[in-house]
């Protein structure tokens, strides 16, 4: 990763007067920035520029570009902060802007909770490099050495003589020395950290609470009109026939127009479908109810997901692919001993994302102007060029913000289908998809049947465990004869069990996927944690242990696993190396430990309708226990009086948006554990909305969340997810404290608790 | 033609009087701080006010408010400065910040009516509005804080 100056170079178009000391940050070779003049012609239009860059102009107004999608995490304040410490920056002066989609500036994919793990180092290069120059600027206006000189709070002071200027003062005459070299920059010590760990508020708070901010459905352009898809009901379906005269009759409908049905692999293609084209968002929809039209609904029309759960259930009673291997747990479970062993089943889960996808695209001269609340920029410049044959370049993708993400807008199918219609029509499109469009026609999180199987020696030491997981895989998403995961979903709780057992092995069976399979907030941690965690509670029960002792002893003494020696050959460790982000179940051990005091664990006998449960997992390399506390009433209503999660994230950057995400990840865990469901028959999804797909509302959600924080100087892990894999099997483990009933199979709502 | 005051304009509208308010807002009006979120009265996003009390603009006719006082986030306080926005920005309620106008729309009329709310009281009169982010306790505690300041 390198940082250079481009003041000279035109490269940010209009964007920064002549003299200002522009700075980027790039992690792209050299060559990929600069064979580039111009920025798209459109940096000169001001609220939307690209990636990580950093520029003070003359004025002292210090510009920082934030290339990740802001969708509740903070991350568009956050990283900015760490280039504002680093420089040594007057917060009120900087102004933050969101960068557009463009592969030059690196991974944009706000996605797998990496933003601040990926890029921190190179937002901190970027204030170190402008304050260095703008120190070294005002040393040689004063003719004095740069070590007696000393950049803070905007201003550069010559120490010795009190001398000062301003950043602005500084900015034309640092704008022309050379960037320093990465390994030459001095950072900051922890001392003197202005932003980074301290208390800050996001920067669009106040329009937030104003309904000043802008998000994609927001987005309006002149001569736009709105479209609505009825969508092939069964994934992969067709229109056969098509009748629209009932619909053109409808006031403000303009037309309609067919979107094509996607080829196989489905990707980030549309569904395909028919759009009605109308003035108003409601006269789109109220078209849409008059289409007739018949369906070819191809090979997926019989799937029924009580069927495939069996079937699910039944391949994970049958040997699979071997993904992890210690010991021999074949012989450890022939010796005998007392054996356990139980399925469990999590079914397909929706995003809901309070915001339902939406795009507005305009094509005009055969390039598109795309206007979007996307996690992935990019992927929206590719998916759009690919539907209109177009290069990717010539897709300009502004990012909005996001009324949430959770992974649903890494997938741009719907920003191509505004895109598609544009072209058809000639007008710009903005295309809203209706709460039922989204969770019928989601990128699902899988369902999963699994199967674990223990065996304990008489003093109630776990001595065997055998773990096999059955799911449609992500991998479906490219490869239509998929039938099984890749190490990234292994590495979700299914090859990863921190748990010091001498016979261990997990195990992957085949599965097809009947829908689109994609990831939501924590992927295959959701099935693999839940199912795991709720069984180390059963092994804690069948020994007559304290389950929060018990899951101490699984885990073991402090050490750095070995994956290799135990047969994972390709360990995903988030993208992460392992070198610099090892397993290591120490810190495992402490947010247990921690959090076995803070909730005061073990003070109160649980039963008669109270109960209280605990789990831990490693997930995008932070470490995270929950304590989960309930009361179940005489009717079988749950209630959550309080929760714990303790998180070690390694270095925290922004304390408050830590914890909201943590409180966060507990209510989104409590929806899918209470009422998370997505099921169909005749191929079709039978959910539609907040009705039958209920998500957790202020008075199901934990009253109140503790969040502690572990004080740590380690590298920063991810925080956006790592607080749902734990909670769910958290609170499940506390309803069987609570009423003697082990939900193996989610939701809690289709079971009878009392 | 249907005649409705909004944030002390008057508006005309002369489209199908079966179109709900909320995209009069949203689409004729650019007032686009009241959201979509499910256009069936089940999440809370769209809420506005009218006459006073919180109803929900994705499920309410244009017909039904012909003649009334609608209003929205925009016309909640001159300056953002009304005690629920201010104790919203100091509890850092928002995440996503989606759901948060509605949030803050049925709170205002909520604490018209209760100034001083129970937790109870709090979570059964919001407990028609969703954040899928998960900020409720935040929304809770900055509730009772504008109710403090209220009283
Ligand atoms: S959009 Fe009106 S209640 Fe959901
Ligand atoms: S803040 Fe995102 S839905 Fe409430």
């Amino acid at each position: 990763m390198s940082i250079e100056n481009v003041s000279r170079r035109n490269f940010l178009g209009g964007v920064f007067s002549a003299g200002a000391l522009v700075l980027a940050a790039r992690i792209l070779p050299e060559e990929a920035l600069a064979d580039t003049n111009e920025y798209h012609g459109k940096a000169a239009s001001a609220a939307l520029r690209p990636s990580i860059y950093l520029g003070v102009e003359p004025d002292g107004t210090v510009y920082i570009v934030t290339h990740r999608s802001e969708m509740g995490t903070g991350i568009r304040t956050t990283l900015p902060l760490v280039a504002a410490d680093e420089l040594d920056a007057d917060w009120s002066k900087v102004k933050i802007e969101q960068g557009i989609g463009d592969k030059r500036y690196g991974d944009q994919n706000t996605d797998g909770s990496k933003s601040i793990r990926g890029f921190f180092v190179a937002f901190r290069e970027a204030g170190a490099s402008a304050r260095t120059m703008l120190v070294q600027a005002a040393a040689a206006q004063w003719g004095v050495s740069a070590s007696e000189c000393k950049a803070q709070l905007h201003v550069v002071t010559h120490t010795p003589s009190g001398r000062k200027l301003s950043y602005g003062e500084l900015a034309q005459a640092a704008g022309k020395l050379p960037v320093p070299k990465p390994e030459a920059l001095q950072f900051k010590p922890k001392s003197e950290w202005r932003y980074i760990g301290k208390e800050s508020q996001i920067a669009d708070l106040a329009d937030i609470c104003t309904g000043k901010a802008v998000f994609g459905m927001d987005v309006k352009r002149p001569g736009m009109l709105y479209a609505s898809v009825e969508r092939p009901p069964v994934m992969g379906g067709s229109v056969q026939s098509m009748d629209d005269k009932a619909a053109l009759q409808v006031r403000g409908v303009k037309q309609t127009a067919s979107i094509d049905p996607f080829k196989p692999p489905y990707t980030f293609q549309p569904l395909g479908g028919v759009a009605v084209i109308a003035d108003s968002t409601w006269a789109a929809f109220q078209g849409r109810k008059k289409l007739k039209i018949e369906w070819n609904n191809g090979a997926n029309a019989s799937h029924d997901s009580e069927q495939y759960k069996k079937e699910l259930l039944e391949t994970a009673r049958k040997p699979g692919k071997v993904v992890r291997n210690i010991g021999d747990v074949d012989a450890a479970f022939a010796k005998g001993g007392k054996i356990v062993d139980a399925e469990y089943y999590v079914p397909l889960l929706a995003h809901a994302t309070m915001e339902p996808p939406v795009a507005l695209a305009e094509f005009r001269d055969g390039k598109v102007e795309a206007w979007v609340p996307t996690q992935n920029p990019q992927a929206v410049q590719d998916t759009v060029a690919g539907a209109l044959g177009i290069k990717p370049e010539d897709v300009t993708c502004h990012v909005t913000l996001l009324g949430g993400g959770f992974g649903r807008k890494s997938k741009p199918d719907y920003v191509a289908e505004a895109a598609i219609l544009s072209k058809k029509t000639g007008k710009p499109i903005k295309l809203v998809w209706s709460r039922e469009d989204d969770l019928r026609f989601d990128y699902y999180h899988a369902v999963a049947g699994m199967y674990h199987k223990a065996a304990m020696d008489d003093k109630g030491k776990t001595t065997a465990w055998l773990h096999r997981s059955v799911f449609p895989s992500i991998s479906s998403m490219n490869d239509a004869s998929s039938m099984y995961g890749f190490n990234v979903e292994y590495g979700m709780g299914l090859n990863d069990m921190p748990f010091d057992i001498p016979n261990h092995r997990a195990e992957n069976g085949p599965a097809k996927a009947h829908v689109r399979i994609g990831w939501l907030r924590s992927v295959a941690n959701i099935y693999h944690v839940f199912s795991g965690l709720s069984f180390a509670d059963e092994l804690a029960h069948a020994a007559g242990r304290d389950p929060l002792e018990y899951q101490l002893e699984l885990i073991g003494n402090g050490r750095i696993i070995d994956f290799k020696s135990q047969g994972v050959a390709d360990y995903w460790n988030y993208g992460e190396s392992y070198e610099k982000f090892p397993f290591d179940t120490a810190r495992l051990r402490k947010v247990l430990e921690i959090a076995g005091e803070k909730s005061g664990w073990g003070k109160r006998k649980p039963g008669n309708g109270w109960g209280i449960g605990v789990a831990a997992s490693r997930s995008f390399t932070s470490y995270v226990a929950s304590v989960v506390e309930v009361e179940v009433d005489k009717n079988g209503k749950i209630h959550i009086p309080r929760t714990w999660q303790v998180a070690d994230v390694g270095m925290v950057i922004n304390p408050d948006r830590v914890r909201s995400q943590f409180e966060g990840a507990a209510v989104m865990g409590a929806s899918i554990a209470l009422s998370g469901e997505i099921s169909l028959s005749d191929g079709r999804v039978k959910q539609s909305n907040f009705n039958t797909y209920p998500v957790a509302r202020m008075n199901q959600a934990p009253l109140r969340t503790d969040v502690h924080i572990v004080e740590s100087s380690a590298l920063p892990g991810g925080v956006g997810e790592p607080g749902v894999p734990p909670f769910v099997p958290a609170f499940a483990n506390a309803v069987f404290a609570a009423t003697g009933k082990r939900v193996r199979e989610l939701p809690f709502s289709k079971h009878k608790l009392v | 033609m249907i005649k409705v005051k909004i944030n002390g304009r008057e508006r005309t509208f002369d489209g199908d009087p079966e179109m709900p308010l909320l995209w009069f807002l949203r689409d004729e009006l650019d007032m686009t701080g009241t959201k979509f979120g499910c256009g069936a009265g089940l999440c809370g996003a769209c809420t506005v006010h009218r006459n006073g009390e919180a109803i929900r603009s994705c499920t309410t006719a244009m017909k039904d408010v012909a003649g009334k006082t609608i209003t929205t986030v925009e016309g909640l306080s001159a300056n953002g400065d009304h005690p629920l926005q201010k104790a919203w920005m100091q509890a850092n309620v928002p995440q996503c910040g989606y759901c948060q106008t509605g949030q803050i729309m049925h709170a205002a009329a909520f604490l018209k009516k209760n100034h001083h709310p129970t937790d109870d009281e709090i979570d059964a009169a919001m407990s028609g509005n969703i954040c899928r982010c998960g900020t409720y306790q935040r929304i809770r505690a900055a509730i009772k804080t504008a109710a403090k300041e209220m009283a």
